[in-house]
């Protein structure tokens, strides 16, 4: 065996790959450089999470990237057609759209408003023309020193998006995030990253959509900022219509002001390996912030979602509803966390996981953890996990319907506790159909 | 239309049922009563599919057919309905949903046209009036949050939807305030036809003045020990179980 025929090892590989990005950038690296190669360092210096590090116990992506992924690649950035881009096109949903094929912003398929209100804008033309935005914003909130997934993001960020909704400016339409993997002659990779700002009493619905076309496998590894100012709303959507082949990691990092809502939606319906960091920072009093994750998983899928709430001032409030079915032998990993600080007075927290697992193979690990150092606080968390209820099923059977029926409308109805707190009703209509179809 | 000879059936090893005989033709209506845990339940459930159940020994024959042979909702669609004790709560179901898929399903079973949105609306309502229930009850999850007797009464609700040849109504009184009784047992009453049989299950003889049965039963340890006909309800009423119990306790000691 000769030295020079071993390969690269991921970490080598992203090196080099970081190299060529500079090159690549040439002479416009733009104002967030700096901050790009401290990232990067950081990343190289501790190589991605192994399952050693506590956050990642359930999830080793060291393990899974270095089986499947091959950085050295060079994801195929123009020949796609139709179903790419229309993949996770949701049918009559009037919304301002960016789309993105492999990373690639695809001008010809968006649509980006002309609006006093809101600024849409690619990430890579954010840059380019300076945005105030960026400068203001950009990696101030996902520590790229606190998580390695954030670091590698953070050193190769130039694909994505950066909102801004303006000040007293309701958005008559949600925005559309739609990244497609075109995984049909090779694998992929890429990194989105996506900076979205309310300022005061604004109010905006954002639907990140993620999904893959073609047998390869994906390698997705995004990170999502949100500030919200004082007295703003904002709902922010993941669908994550991904393959089973697909490895996809993602934070998204928030920052509420006071009197602020947030609601988080998080749909999950496959996926090789799936990590979902949402952390919710209430940095103001009178924050309200809503979380709900459904997650349909068959098959060899791992899925894990790791929240956090950190109450930091009086008066807030926090839900979290997070349900999952799992079939064949498939994995889920549940992880919330609430802080209450001790200035949090009068904080409301509650927290729900509940599981049903339809084989003996599937496993779910469920772990909540409740950090309260106020004493004038409501807290709740309980987190459930068993097979269909066969009383239930008997019931059913007994008037009449198949079993096969009865599991499906069983299953449906779990699932609609979850689907039915969505308010677009278009979204909530694909998300049916996807829904219904695959308990069936 | 129904044959029970010498049924025995058990759970987890413990032998509930000792040998049931019990003959039912169409119109008639059968009371059983008996003390609690006799089996009375467990009865039921047998006839109606309950798979935690083994059937250890003896046939049950519904209009010719095997019924331990045929799964639960093939009995169901065959015509044998289950008003249970206890009604199982279903969230996120309603009754109108579980309805129209049930009956439905139920329809093409029986070589019936199934109904789409309007007709099964129409035919919906008719109903709802034979058991005076209420619309919104019926939007709601499944018995969920339900009271004791909104539980019974939807119960009488889906036998009036699913138009059974075999009733077996599980103490669906047990709960019931005076009034919603006489609606419940009318309803009953008004879907009574010459070719179908009801088999009431109860503690209470004034259930039986409003439904009344042709035959009565006891059931004593997984057996019936005595029959009779309307007269030995009000027997019972007054006695207690404890004479029929010595009897039984006599004859196969
Ligand atoms: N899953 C089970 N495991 C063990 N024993 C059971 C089980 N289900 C029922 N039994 C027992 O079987 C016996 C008969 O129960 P059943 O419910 O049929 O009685 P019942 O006559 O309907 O009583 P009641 O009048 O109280 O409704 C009881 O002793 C009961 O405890
Ligand atoms: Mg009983």
């Amino acid at each position: 065996m000769s030295n020079a025929s071993k390969p690269d090892n991921q970490i080598d590989q992203l090196s080099k790959k970081f190299d060529q990005f500079e090159t690549m950038l040439n002479g416009s690296k733009g104002s967030i450089h700096e901050t790009r190669k401290a990232a990067i360092a950081h990343f190289l210096k501790n190589g991605f999470p192994t399952s050693k590090n506590e956050e990642y116990k359930y999830t080793d992506l060291d393990k899974a990237v270095s089986k499947t992924i091959d950085f050295s690649l060079e994801p195929n950035a123009s020949e796609f057609g139709a179903s790419e881009l229309e993949f996770g096109k949701i049918k009559d949903l009037d919304a301002y759209e960016l789309v993105f094929v492999n990373g690639q912003y695809q001008t010809e398929q968006s649509s980006v408003p002309n609006l006093d209100g809101v600024i849409i804008t690619d990430f890579k033309e954010a840059l380019s023309s300076d945005s105030d935005v960026i400068k203001n914003h950009y990696s101030k909130y996902a520590s790229f020193e606190k998580d390695e997934l954030v670091a590698l993001n953070t050193g190769f960020s130039i694909n994505g998006s950066v909102i801004r909704i303006k000040k007293n400016q309701t958005i008559d339409k949600p925005i559309v995030l739609r990244y497609i993997n075109s995984v049909v002659n090779d694998q992929t990779q890429n990194h989105p990253r996506n900076l979205i700002v309310a300022e005061e009493s604004s109010s905006a619905s954002v639907i990140e959509i993620y999904g893959d076309v073609g047998d390869h496998v994906s390698f997705t590894n995004e990170v999502t900022e949100i500030v919200i100012a004082e007295n703003s709303q904002l709902d922010h959507y993941k669908l994550q219509l991904n393959s089973n082949k697909a490895f996809y990691t993602g934070t998204t990092q928030v920052m509420q002001a006071s009197s602020s809502r947030f609601r988080s939606y998080t749909f999950t319906v496959a996926g090789s390996i799936i990590r979902n960091n949402l952390n919710v920072d209430q940095d103001g009093e009178g924050c309200e912030t809503h979380m709900y994750g459904l997650y349909l998983l068959n098959g060899n899928s791992h899925v894990d979602n790791h929240t956090t709430v950190d109450h930091k001032k009086p008066n807030s409030y926090s839900n979290e509803l997070y349900k999952g079915i799992l079939d064949d032998k498939s994995k889920g990993v549940f992880n919330g966390k609430i802080y209450v600080r001790p200035e949090a007075q009068k904080t409301n927290a509650f927290q729900s996981n509940k599981n049903i697992l339809l084989t003996v193979n599937a496993i779910v690990n469920s772990k909540p953890l409740l950090e309260i150092w106020a004493d004038d606080v409501k807290c709740s968390h309980g987190c459930t996990t068993g097979q269909l209820d066969e009383e239930a099923l008997f019931y059913m059977q007994a008037r009449g319907l198949s079993k096969d029926s009865a599991r499906s409308l069983l299953l449906y109805a779990f699932a609609t506790e979850v689907l039915e707190t969505v308010e677009i009703e278009p979204v909530k209509a694909y998300l049916e159909k996807i829904i219904s179809d695959r308990l069936h | 239309m129904l044959k029970i000879n010498n049924l025995h059936a058990s759970i987890e090893d413990k032998q509930i049922l000792n040998g049931i005989n019990l003959k039912v033709k169409p119109g008639e209506v059968h009371a059983i009563m008996g003390p609690n845990g006799s089996g009375k339940s467990t009865l039921a459930s047998v006839l109606a599919g309950r798979e935690d159940y083994e059937v250890t020994e003896g046939q049950a024959d519904f209009q010719g057919e095997d019924l331990l042979e045929m799964s639960p909702e093939d009995r169901a669609r065959a015509g044998v309905f289950l008003a249970f004790q206890y009604p199982v709560e279903i969230p996120g179901v309603s009754t109108i949903n579980f309805m129209k898929t049930a009956l439905n399903q139920v329809r093409e079973f029986r070589g019936q046209e199934t109904l789409d949105a309007v007709s099964f609306l129409t035919f919906m309502k008719e109903k709802m009036k034979l058991v005076e229930i209420d619309q919104s009850l019926l939007s709601r999850s499944l018995n969920e949050g339900f009271s004791g007797g909104e539980k019974k009464r939807n119960e009488i609700f889906q036998m009036a939807m699913l138009e059974p040849k075999l009733s077996i109504l599980d103490e669906t009184d047990s709960g019931l305030d005076i009034d919603a009784l006489k609606i419940v047992a009318n309803g009953v009453n008004k879907l009574k036809k010459k070719d179908n049989a009801t088999i009431v299950v109860t503690h209470y003889q004034r259930l039986l003045d409003y439904i009344v049965p042709d035959y009565v039963h006891v059931l004593y340890n997984g057996r019936i020990v005595k029959s009779g006909t309307k007269e030995l309800a009000q027997e019972l009423e007054a006695k207690g179980y404890d004479w029929i119990k010595e009897e039984a306790d006599a004859t196969t000691a």
